[in-house]
């Protein structure tokens, strides 16, 4: 049986500093993360002032982010959401808390928007007059310089991988037709000869294999990195790095709801079982091929000699996963409710890109852009080399509300705003990364250091004490909540977790 | 031509068309989604980067993941 999806999604920003002399992409991104973590301990030292004055008062901690882990020198902070806050190269990168279900994991996707939106209202109280700063949350440069979106998938470690890759590869590449946040022009050496003026995905143009370990250069559709952060000997950890940030809820909720369902499936041999395959003869020219039909109209070559287009491909995988769902149920997913929303999610959505793309500009990422772009492309007669388009895709993703263009679409939302504002700061409820959370609130100054698999609390006494998270559904609210409130020290509760 | 056919009848039938009904901006008419997106594009006109051309020129990034 498939195991239950847990999910993740870790997102890289572009980041600039306007009007600098010398924009240091590294520093801005240490600035932007520094002045979050700090706003959010001086907000909370006035709690304590005003309310519970006394260093010894119980339950006390600093809110918000911990200390830098001590194993690197750029900013890493943890925090109480459980998500991982930190400079990526040169990029703020947040990684969403663990999260077992799809609604929760676009949930805090979301709430990255808002601490990165955060970051910069506190960041830009500090620069010198004349400069700002702007973060996007896309994958592009527009000069050929890419930075990822990455989706983490919980697998079954007894999968043959090669299963993985060859029944996924499909997919990664026919979804793009609503995954897609959409791009003006062409970031590819070569489109053999074709004029691409915009394409459905940001990232397309930047993958060259089929299958690797590389995230920089050369990228695969597959990515083989193999680092659970969990029982190594039980699970896999699927690194996904094709798709797009997403600013659409729907898009986003489609693009990890599906392909969950897809690894579920793989996990169950369905493809096999429904004798039903759909390998390509080229994926990597097929994924550009997709990006790049706006009219959804162009043919596929399959290794059999089939011909299909991708929505024709993506009817198939949703006519397969509704058998599915019949015989093997949909606990892997978030169970019968859940499965059965990302099920009619999909097909709407493949009904309404067969009959108009267009009739999805309030669901889809780069329809929505589309339609504006042209839109003001053609009341203004500009060509659409002309900077204000590239300008106006940049702008789509910008996190300061009053900058973007992204909240003026009116796209359409699958989550309770109330929700998303509650996910900056508190944790998941179904995962580890509730004991995590949790912790991090009531003891931040005991805790030494807190990665995925485990936290190591600092008690004031030698040594240091680690606490092994292995198994990504322990740890829930269900699990600690009790415990958790039934001790008042940190010391308490290592000593009730007997570590 | 016939060979997209027989893919075509592989594909599911659409359990519900009710549900593709409910897609909201289908059926709406040309004349008024034009008129839509007129007021869209008057109301971004006040929040577009005033200086595209240093705005995208300057916006370089190093590769990322």
């Amino acid at each position: 049986m498939a195991i239950v999806k847990v999910l993740g999604l870790e997102t890289e920003y572009g980041i600039i500093i306007r009007g600098a002399a010398d924009p240091n992409p590294i520093a801005a991104s240490s600035t932007l993360i520094n002045a979050y973590v700090a706003e959010l301990s001086r907000r909370v030292d006035w709690d304590f002032e005003d309310e519970t004055p006394g260093r010894d008062a119980r339950g006390f901690a600093r809110e918000g982010a911990m200390p830098p882990e001590v194993e690197t020198h750029l900013v890493n902070a943890v925090l109480t959401n459980g998500a991982r806050y930190y400079v990526d190269h040169a990029h703020p990168e947040y990684s969403t808390p663990e999260c077992a279900n799809v609604y929760d994991v676009i949930r805090y996707d979301k709430a990255g928007e808002l601490i990165l939106a955060q970051s910069v209202q506190a960041a830009s109280r500090s620069l010198p007059p004349g400069q700002s700063l702007v973060v996007l949350k896309n994958n592009s440069d527009g000069k050929g310089n890419s930075y990822g979106t990455h989706e983490n998938y919980l697998m079954d470690r007894s999968i043959p991988f090669a299963r993985i890759v060859s029944n996924v590869m499909p997919h990664f590449v026919s979804r793009q037709i609503y995954t897609g946040a959409g791009k003006v022009g062409c970031e590819a050496a070569s489109t053999g000869g074709l004029q691409v003026d915009f394409q459905l995905t940001q990232r397309a143009d930047f993958f060259e294999e089929e299958v690797g370990l590389e995230t920089t250069l050369k990228r695969p559709i597959v990515n083989t990195r193999d680092e659970p952060h969990c029982d190594a000997h039980k699970y896999r950890r699927l690194h996904v790095i094709v798709g797009d940030a997403n600013m659409s809820e729907l898009a986003n909720f489609l693009k990890v709801g599906t392909t969950a369902l897809v690894l579920a499936m793989i996990e169950d041999d369905w493809f096999t079982r429904a004798n039903r395959e759909f390998t390509l003869q080229s994926p990597v020219s097929c994924l550009r091929k997709v990006s790049y039909d706006l009219r959804l109209e162009r043919s596929l070559d399959l290794a059999d000699g089939r011909r299909m287009t991708a929505l024709e491909m993506q009817w198939e995988h949703l006519d397969l996963a509704r058998k599915y769902a019949e015989d093997c149920g949909m606990d892997a997913v978030g169970g019968a409710e859940i499965g059965q929303d990302i099920l009619r999610r999909w097909e709407e959505t493949l009904a309404a890109l067969e009959s108009d793309p267009m009739s999805l500009a309030n669901q889809l990422d780069w329809v929505a852009k589309y339609r504006v772009i042209n839109g003001y492309r053609e009341r203004h007669e500009l060509s659409w080399q002309d900077p204000k388009l590239a300008a106006m895709d940049l702008q789509y993703h910008d996190v300061n509300p009053a900058r973007s263009l992204y909240p003026r679409l009116g796209l359409e939302t699958l989550l309770d705003p109330a929700s998303v504002l509650t996910a900056v700061t508190e944790p998941p409820e179904t995962t580890r990364a509730y004991f995590r959370g949790k912790c991090l609130q009531r003891w931040s100054s005991s805790i030494a250091a807190a990665n995925w698999d485990s936290m190591v609390f600092d008690l004031g006494t030698d040594p240091l004490r680690r606490v092994p998270m292995m198994e990504p559904l322990r740890g829930t609210r269900a699990h600690v909540e009790e415990l958790l409130s039934s001790v008042s020290s940190p010391a308490e509760l290592l000593e009730r977790l007997g570590s | 031509m016939a060979e997209r056919e027989q893919i075509k009848k592989q594909a599911p039938a659409r359990s519900d068309e009710a549900a593709v009904e409910e897609v909201p901006t289908t059926n709406k008419k040309g004349e008024e989604l034009k008129a839509e997106l007129d007021d869209l594009l008057d109301e971004i006109d006040e929040v577009l980067e005033e200086n595209a051309e240093e705005f995208v020129r300057s916006y370089v990034q190093k590769g990322g993941e």
